[in-house]
């Protein structure tokens, strides 16, 4: 508990600090990755906690996306694009972005409630395909419609100024109100996980009839991880769009949902320490698999996939617990390791024997 | 040399030890029965010779070791297993799952040579060829499940509870082909029982399991007349 | 009508591919009870192999055999490596794998031969047949035909051949086939190997029209999915009728219904898997699974 409790002191400093050691693009990449994190608490808790898996989660960041720049663009932003959607959506005249964070959240949260009803129907591999067939979908669905979506041309914002008059670039200030949030979120999922709500969703994860009969309400809590970890993905997509001030559909192709749950794997699945290694893995990964740091080489674009590919299939063999499982057996080794060392010193001496 | 031989077989589900050193021989051409209630450690013997389940200790047949073997192995080295519930290919014909029978051991070859023979003992299952096994009466799916097994042509035959499911007068019937095959032609047979009354009056020899280790061995009509066998498995 | 007559052959046609891809991942679920979501990119895999050895000289047909040989004991040897060690993990765990297996089947593809949009040969010329002043594609016909021959001799390999029963045999019930001495391992080999066969029967047939590029049969992926799915994921003759079906239905509504357009196709396929696994999760032919608590 001590060493969770320092490891995030440490990491939290880091975070802080990191702005002042590199440029903008780099930036940038870590606003990505703390997103990508926001996205994958949620997908954690619904697969890893819950055992439900989904392949969709892509798509629910793209409606978070799409819910946030619609919000801040309103219907005047919107009427600048010709655009002219039907009069009972409740968009507004064009919010600050920050704002539109949570509501996005809210608005895809409760998408994923109505999702996770008739998900209740379906388990293992036919809720993995149902949520596939959503990710396939929403790309499609955007371009038919555009009168609300702006088609293939997308949504376009303009970049948020950094609020309170503070005198720092705005690339700075998207990178701490990303990392602001996700700390936010962390610190709520840390809560539901070790809560009630996590034992219920892995109970039901363990053995659904079992936790019935205990009087857990398997539909209840299964449609609320489902509610919960959309309401994350989108909180992350309204971070997307605003920090590259742009949506269109291909901004979430059916490939992103497939990289949210293979880093979800390949972090830990049902661990909330493997969640950061996932995030960084998303958002490096692919960059230093065509070109590595220390080698002088440079792989085709394709090698990504490749190395997902096989890191994947590696962990199910060799890891199960993900990069998380990794770590706590190193923490195991290094226990032992202690325990060893300590308990030499307070051996009995030899006695000597007649 | 037996047949069969168990020492010392210990096995384990996991991290529960149902066995804890079972030694037991079946001699060619015997029908030895294997007794105890229910979870007793009967039908693990069973599975421990098929290599179906962690074993130690060793398991000898015809003098050789085969301890640990894949069940299909063990198959082909002649030990033909009709496990507890019958194990049918519920969705293949009667004639295909006697087919399955014969299809790795011996094949074609011994499939004609046999089934003819095999059948006499049942005489209504050529007429059935082509219904579905899953589709039988218990009793015929029990029978169905000997034919495929001796349609190997196989050294030892164990029978896993063929009793279960069944109604008295199909048990009996079944029980004395299985003396008759014995009888007319040799068969050796290691029969897991429930039922004890029934197994003790086709078998010569029985070995009583407690708790994964054998408590009582000896001929059948001593067992009968055992107090302990009495009370505990005949009810008298 | 004749308008009607051409989309229902041409349906036919699209459905027919469907129906291959559809029974392949019907085949590996009955034998292993897994659903293989890398069955498009192996299938993809194939069909370039096919445009490597046409590319080098090969003339179709012998390039065709080839591949369907190059197919099989690809897919074996899947089977062998990479699901072998996982079968009795937890569902997902094999699910990650065979996804896993997506990703790096479709970079691996990339890589090898380059992203860009290639051209495949059809061996059916690209003219029509006058049938009562209906204009039938030959290309279309062609399809149906391969397609339905590759079927129906795996039906006939199944149901006539020993080797075919012990399959049959396996799928049922895997631990009475150890008893009987079946080495279940090979077979659950030999039945990745023959689904592969068949992906690559689908990815050949496909690639004329919808040109070659590594994410070439994801699509046809899915739509294989809502067959099996309306079809019954554990039947093999629901995977070929829900593949024909869904082809026709796809096209009609395209041709016809307005709201549906060429962009929705897709979707519309997807609201069909949806709504299948909803109201009537075993599809038309095949089993409810009973959940014995």
């Amino acid at each position: 508990m001590i060493i969770n409790f320092a490891a995030f002191v440490v990491i939290a400093v880091v975070i802080v600090l990191l702005p002042r050691f590199m440029g903008e693009f780099r930036l940038s990449q870590f606003t990505f990755v703390a997103l990508y994190f926001i996205a994958l608490l949620g997908l954690n808790i619904l697969t890893g906690y819950n055992g439900q898996i989904s392949l969709g989660h892509g798509a629910f960041m793209g409606i978070g996306a799409y819910a946030s720049a619609l919000l801040i663009l309103g219907r005047p932003g919107l009427e600048q694009y010709q655009l002219d959607p039907p009069s009972w959506l409740p968009l507004g005249d064009g919010m600050t972005p920050a704002f539109t964070i949570p509501l996005a959240g809210l608005v895809t949260g409760i998408i994923g409630l109505v999702v996770g009803v008739p998900a209740l129907r379906l388990a293992g591999v036919s809720l993995a395909l149902a949520t596939f067939a959503l990710a396939v979908s929403l790309p499609t669905i955007a371009k038919r419609f555009d009168q609300v979506t702006g088609g293939g041309g997308g949504l376009s914002l303009l970049l948020p100024e950094t609020p309170f008059g503070w005198d720092i670039s705005t690339r700075h200030w998207l990178y701490y109100e990303a990392w602001v949030t996700a700390g936010v979120m962390f610190l709520f999922a840390w809560l539901m996980v070790r809560g009630r709500l996590g034992r219920a969703w892995r109970s039901i994860r363990d053995g659904e009839v079992a936790a019935a009969s205990s009087g857990v309400n398997p539909a209840l809590y299964k449609t609320l991880a489902f509610g919960v970890s959309s309401f994350y993905a989108g909180v992350a997509g309204a971070l997307l769009v605003i920090e590259v001030a742009f949506v269109n559909p291909d901004t979430f192709p059916v490939g992103l949902s497939i990289l949210l749950l293979a880093s979800t794997v390949i972090g830990g699945l049902g661990s909330l320490s493997g969640v950061l290694f996932g995030a960084l893995v998303i958002e490096f990964l692919p960059v230093y698999s065509e070109n590595p740091p220390l080698i002088d080489a440079e792989f085709s674009t394709q090698a990504p996939s490749v190395v997902f590919g096989a890191l994947l299939i590696v962990i199910v063999f060799l890891l199960p617990g993900g990069f998380a499982g990794l770590l706590r057996q190193v923490g195991r080794w290094i226990n032992r390791g202690v325990v060893r060392a300590t308990t030499k010193r307070t051996a009995p001496a030899p006695t000597s024997d007649s | 040399m037996p047949l069969l031989e168990l020492r010392d077989v210990k096995a384990r589900y996991g991290p529960i030890t149902a066995l804890h050193g079972v030694s037991l021989t079946v001699d060619e051409g015997e029908v030895v029965a294997l007794l105890g209630a229910n979870g007793a450690g009967k039908t693990t013997t069973l599975r421990a010779v098929c290599g179906m389940v962690k074993t130690a200790g060793q398991i000898m047949f015809a003098g050789r070791s085969i301890t640990g073997r894949s069940p299909e192995s063990v198959a082909r080295l002649g030990i033909a297993h009709v496990p507890e519930g019958r194990g049918l290919f519920t969705e293949l014909t009667v004639w295909e799952n006697i087919r399955m029978g014969a299809v790795v051991r011996g094949g074609q070859k011994a499939l004609r040579a046999n089934t003819e023979r095999i059948l006499s003992y049942f005489p209504w299952m050529g007429e059935r060829r082509d219904q579905q096994a899953g589709t039988l009466s218990g009793g015929e799916q029990q029978m169905l499940a000997l034919v495929r097994a001796l349609v190997s042509n196989p050294k030892v035959l164990l029978l896993d509870e063929p009793s279960l499911g069944l109604a008295p007068t199909v048990t009996r019937e079944l029980f004395s082909i299985v003396r008759r095959l014995n009888e007319e032609e040799g068969l050796t047979v290691l029969v897991v029982e429930q039922n004890a009354m029934i197994a003790l009056d086709s078998a010569s020899r029985a070995y009583v399991l407690e708790v994964g280790r054998v408590a009582v061995a000896g001929e059948s009509d001593e067992l009968k007349r055992h107090e302990g066998v009495r009370k505990s498995y005949l009810g008298y | 009508m004749a308008d009607f007559l051409q989309q229902v052959v041409s349906g036919l046609a699209s459905g027919a591919i469907f129906a291959s891809l559809a029974l392949a991942l019907v085949l590996i679920y009955r034998s292993t009870d897994v659903v293989n979501f890398a069955q498009g990119e192996m299938a993809t895999f194939a069909t370039y192999v096919a445009w490597s050895l046409m590319d080098h000289g090969m003339s179709y047909w012998p390039a065709f055999v080839l591949t369907l040989v190059l197919a099989f004991l690809g897919g074996a040897t899947i089977e062998r490596t990479l699901i072998r060690p996982v079968e009795h993990r937890p569902e997902i765990a094999i699910v990650i794998v065979t996804i896993g297996l997506l990703i790096a089947l479709n970079g691996l593809t990339g890589w090898i031969w380059g992203a860009e949009v290639k051209a495949f040969d059809s061996p059916f010329p690209n003219e029509t047949w006058d049938v009562g002043g209906v204009a039938i594609s030959q290309q279309d016909i062609g399809v149906l035909v391969v397609c339905l021959l590759t079927v129906t001799a795996l039906w006939a390999f199944f149901r006539f051949t020993t080797l075919g029963l012990v399959m049959r045999a396996v799928a049922n019930e895997p631990t009475s086939s150890r008893l009987v001495g079946v080495r279940v391992g090979w077979m659950l080999a030999l039945g990745w190997g023959l689904a592969a066969v068949l992906g690559a029967v689908a990815g050949m047939m496909a690639a004329p029209t919808l040109f070659l590029d590594p994410t070439m049969m994801l699509i046809v992926l899915i739509y294989a999915f809502a067959a099996a799915v309306l079809g019954g994921i554990d039947s093999p003759v629901g995977a070929v009728v829900g593949g024909l079906m869904l082809g026709v239905l796809i096209n009609l509504l395209g041709a016809y219904v307005d709201f549906v357009g060429s962009e929705l196709r897709l979707p519309t396929a997807l609201f069909v898997l949806l709504v299948v696994l909803m109201i009537r999760p075993q599809g038309l032919f095949g089993h409810v699974a009973v959940r014995r608590v």
